[in-house]
């Protein structure tokens, strides 16, 4: 331990600002070695540590904007139209939600709709709040950082992505037994996964916590 | 780059005398208790990491139990009731000659789930016991189950969609069914136990066979 503490003081320094740990495994790495552009993975267990983007803020805003009007128009569409024997049907988000609401099975309608809609908006609100006054060049604003841990909370439980794919299954699961039309909210979901997708791409949280701390907070 | 197989080539930073927080990943002198970054609370290793693991598992596990034995979904076609349950429901897509997708669902909704758990016990039971897989491939299942826990929430959201979307009367309606609620529970349960789960563990326990 006394020999590693050496080391520790020896070749790293005592500037402990460059130094990243590994989340996964606890090795430690220089941030200064990670390229700009480039994806820092952990040379030990290969796990992705930072990935410097630029103007990585900026898209960050762009993205999150378009994702969350996007996730008012899945709310408010129809995603899916049945009709059968001259019978028709509309589903929208709402519905889904309130297929939970009667009886013993309320609580699940309530975490439905925190899963799919609540969440989803307050991490992106939380990512707005956190990034956008950076990205205009200023300072962070109060509560930033409670703001981005809230986020970063938020992530796994944040569910909209995996509701489309439900609604791709149960299109698949019907589709022989009635005729389905796809409603303009199904577009609007999609939308909303590649956004996802690209926007978990340029945002790297370790960067974002790192600014957070050199722009100070109050 | 370096030899990966080869752990001695690393330092941590526990043994730097060092403490990362695994929110933000700011480092702080062993000893700090609150990340000074991002206000999280710190520990070089969470020693309570597999107690939590535990229970949530065990949770999880009790409530996957009632969500296969009760029905999924009650489907009411011209005047005919029926309750199926996950596994009712494959053998009748089994039965319609449907064999792609009673696979599917098979896998999805029973085969994933049950290995979820089973990654899970492993990784767990594995922690501060000699290894003879690499915490490489431990680690790879770690983010595996990870990854793939809460995707096992569709099933919940297909009940659901068919709920809404299938409501034509006296043709045909369908209603959730209990399990649906303990299939969500269990889902989470065990979203919670992989999340509880401390990865420097796996690693740890590497290092120390390496020297």
């Amino acid at each position: 331990m006394e020999h590693a503490l050496n080391f520790a003081h020896n070749s790293l320094g005592t500037d402990l600002t460059d130094l990243v740990a590994c989340p996964v495994c606890d090795t430690l790495h220089r941030f200064s070695t990670i390229p700009q552009g480039g994806r820092g993975r952990c040379k030990r267990c290969h796990h992705v540590l930072a990935t410097p983007r630029p103007n990585a803020m900026t898209r960050i805003v762009m993205l999150a904007i378009t994702a969350t009007i996007l996730m008012m128009a899945a709310i408010s569409f129809p995603f899916l139209t049945i009709e059968t024997h001259g019978l028709r049907q509309q589903a929208s988000v709402i519905d889904t939600i309130l297929a939970y609401s009667d009886g013993l099975m309320v609580p699940l309608s309530l975490a439905m709709a925190a899963l799919i809609v609540v969440l989803p908006l307050t991490r992106l609100t939380a990512i707005l709040y956190t990034v956008a006054p950076m990205a205009l060049g200023h300072h962070p604003v109060r509560g930033a950082t409670r703001a981005f841990r809230l986020a970063e909370y938020l992530k796994p439980w944040a569910m909209a992505e995996v509701f489309i794919v439900g609604v791709a299954v149960a299109l698949v699961k019907v589709g022989g037994l009635a005729t389905l039309t796809i409603g303009p909210a199904f577009w609007a979901f999609a939308a909303l996964v590649l956004i996802t997708i690209l926007q978990d791409n340029f945002m790297s949280s370790l960067i974002i916590w790192k600014t957070l701390e050199t722009r100070g907070t109050t | 780059m370096e030899n990966p197989g080869n752990a001695r080539n690393y330092l941590t930073a526990r043994e730097a005398g060092l403490v990362s927080c695994t929110t933000c990943g700011k480092l702080h002198p062993a000893g700090v208790k609150t990340c000074l970054r991002c206000g999280a609370t710190l520990a070089s290793r969470d020693t309570q990491s597999l107690q939590k693991v535990w229970a949530w598992w065990i949770a999880g596990v009790i409530a996957f139990i009632p969500a296969n034995t009760y029905p999924m979904l009650k489907t009411a076609t011209l005047g005919s009731q029926s309750e199926s349950t996950l596994l009712g429901g494959i053998v009748e897509l089994l039965h319609h000659g449907s064999l792609g997708i009673a696979g599917i669902v098979f896998f999805a909704s029973i085969v994933i789930p049950a290995s979820k758990f089973l990654a899970i016990a492993y990784l767990a039971l594995g922690i501060g016991r000699p290894h003879r897989s690499s915490a490489h491939l431990r680690h790879q299942v770690y983010e595996v189950v990870e990854f793939v826990g809460r995707w096992s929430m569709i099933d919940v959201f297909v009940v659901a969609i068919l709920t809404a979307l299938v409501q034509l009367g006296s043709a045909a309606s369908i209603h959730p069914g209990i399990a649906a609620v303990s299939f969500a529970l269990s889902v989470a349960f065990t979203m919670l136990s992989a999340q509880s789960f401390d990865a420097r563990l796996i690693w740890d326990a590497d290092k120390d066979q390496d020297q």
